[in-house]
């Protein structure tokens, strides 16, 4: 693919390339065209050198021990947890918790929030366009504490009907959860008005990150949210790494999660006490080489900018919307007022697997299915659909590839 | 190209298109629900055994052309035959889809369904071509029992 071309937003779109060995290769002979991100990332080599380096150089278990080299191992640590504070701009690193990934984070958030606040005759709200991570952990805690789940939702277009909000947030509901890029539609959720509203009324917020930090950044001061959490294989990290950022206000009230290692102040048959923040919520040896991977990542996306990147997202999904449009029989899912560079789109009544099949055979990678989100599909009366996400090195290029191949979709089928 | 026209041969387009015994079957015997949770396929198949004979077969259910025509196809390989016979015959054409891709298998026997011998060549859609085949298995097993693909 030739990519000579620096992006409308200043982005220099074929150096960004290089720095990612993978986007290189090729697939099924033609040269990869890589437009699953919202899925999972590619790595730069800045990501892929810094847990090289951790196991080559620094890797000994942190916290735990006198020598220099568990010294050196837990500075990677805590470095990384700083760049993660820095990054969503939290007052302080008591707040960041290393986790798995979204879905763990929420689970924590779930388990320890719910033990501490939730009781028969709650109500937790989420919205109708959440990711499986954000319905399930929730739905547990129903089962478990004889609370209602409750969802605000989706209008035809892709919005939140936000107008719903005054019914559904009641002095019954303990906490919103809401995510803030929809992986499934690509549109961005008013979370800030949303989190004024729950405030009003006392309501803690959870925002599901895991979409919109790749590609907007969260500040959470200036959105004021109480929860966050993101996963660091969707903003070009490793996977089995994430972070759930609470305000210390909430964590400090919320019990551990899990028990082990490195979570306790000291340990008795009779008692325990646990550790200050975060470690309270870090039970056992985590992913620390993830870590540090992780804190690459944030920086090489800081140093590229968000903005620039969230420009050059912007160009591409203005593009991609509209050489799709003039594809015969292809309708656009998702037509929210902003929209992050997400095109969940179906094909005719071409089923999305096949369309995935033969783009696949032109090397292009897209996702194709329920995206984790199956009440959106129902909502949408679709079984699934095929969706193109962009990154920060994919190109109007790419885009081309990508309308080609779903032409010989059409082919294929003799449509 | 040649694997892809091999996967979206001719009959499996006009069987995805026109799919037969595409109906819900009164008195049926037997059934059983069919879904794939990794792409959201459903089908419900209805059987009609009458001394151990598959008299009629009828399905109905959404899904991607190799799921829709494999399960028109099969409807039409399996009736007339006793259900030792279609479960063999579903025995066989796993083995057919599922084979190494680069050993020859004999598709002599399989008729029309030789056409999902091009599968073997893309392993992440075995499971649609397969799933009507495992429903039929579940529903002569059960009466109403449900299959799914993972």
């Amino acid at each position: 693919m030739s990519t000579t071309v620096t992006s409308a937003a200043g982005l220099d779109v074929a150096a960004v390339r290089r720095d990612f060995p993978l986007l290189s290769r090729t697939a099924h002979g033609h040269p990869l065209v890589y437009l699953d991100s919202a899925n999972t990332t590619q790595k730069p080599e800045a990501v892929i050198r810094a847990s090289d380096r951790f196991y080559r150089e620094q890797n000994a278990n942190i916290h735990r021990s006198t020598y220099r080299l568990s010294e050196e191992a837990t500075a990677a640590y805590e470095g990384a947890r700083e760049t993660v504070r820095r990054f969503v701009n939290a007052r302080s690193t008591r707040e960041i918790v290393f986790t798995r990934g979204t879905t763990e984070s929420i689970n924590l958030l779930a388990t320890s929030f719910g033990q501490a606040f939730v009781k028969a005759g709650d109500e937790i709200l989420i919205t109708g366009m959440e990711h499986h991570s954000n319905i399930v952990p929730w739905q547990l805690l129903c089962e478990r504490t004889g609370a209602r789940l409750r969802v605000i939702p989706i209008d035809d277009r892709g919005d939140l009907v936000m107008d719903d909000l005054g019914r559904l947030l009641t002095e019954k509901t303990k906490l919103v959860g809401v995510v803030h890029v929809s992986n499934a539609l690509g549109t961005i959720n008013p979370v800030k008005a949303l989190i004024g509203y729950a405030h009003a009324k006392g309501v803690p917020v959870l925002v599901d990150g895991a979409q919109s930090i790749p590609h907007l950044g969260v500040d959470v001061q200036a959105l004021d949210c109480d929860f966050l959490a993101f996963s660091g294989h969707k903003v070009y990290g490793p996977t089995g790494i994430g972070v759930l950022y609470g305000k210390e206000s909430w964590l400090s009230k919320m019990p551990p999660y899990q028990g082990g290692g490195d979570m306790i102040a000291s340990v008795s048959f009779e008692k325990t006490t646990y550790a200050e923040l975060p470690a309270k919520f870090e039970a056992g040896t985590g992913n620390l080489a993830g870590a540090v991977a992780l804190g690459a990542a944030l920086d090489y996306v800081t140093g590229l900018g968000l903005p620039r990147i969230a420009a050059h997202e912007a160009d591409l999904l203005f593009y991609a919307t509209a050489r799709l449009s003039e594809i015969p029989g292809l309708r656009i899912i998702g037509r929210a007022r902003e929209k992050a560079s997400v095109v969940s789109f179906v094909l005719g009544d071409i089923h999305p697997h096949d369309v995935g099949t033969i783009l696949d055979q032109e090397g292009i990678c897209i996702r194709t299915g329920h995206h984790c989100a199956q009440p959106v599909m129902t909502r949408y009366d679709l079984p699934a659909t095929a969706r193109a996400s962009f990154g920060l090195y994919n190109t109007r290029e790419e885009v081309d590839a990508l309308a080609a191949g779903l032409r010989k979709v059409l082919e294929v089928f003799g449509a | 190209m040649t694997a892809l026209t091999d996967l979206y041969q001719e009959v499996i387009l006009d069987h995805n298109k026109s799919p037969r015994n595409f109906r819900a079957l009164e008195g049926a015997t037997h059934s059983g629900i069919g879904h794939n949770p990794l792409c959201g396929d459903q089908l419900t198949l209805y059987v009609v055994v009458d001394g151990g004979v598959i008299r009629e077969i009828g399905f109905q259910g959404k899904g991607c052309a190799i799921s829709k025509a494999s399960a028109s196809l099969m409807t039409e390989a399996v009736k007339g035959k006793t259900t030792e016979e279609a479960e063999a015959l579903f025995t066989r054409f796993h083995d057919l889809l599922t084979g190494p891709s680069d050993v020859k298998t004999d598709a002599k026997g399989f008729g029309k369904l030789a056409v999902f011998s091009g599968v073997r060549e893309f392993p992440v859609r075995v499971k649609c071509a397969t799933l009507a085949w495992h429903t039929l298995h579940s529903a002569l097993a059960g009466g109403g029992a449900s299959a799914s693909t993972e």
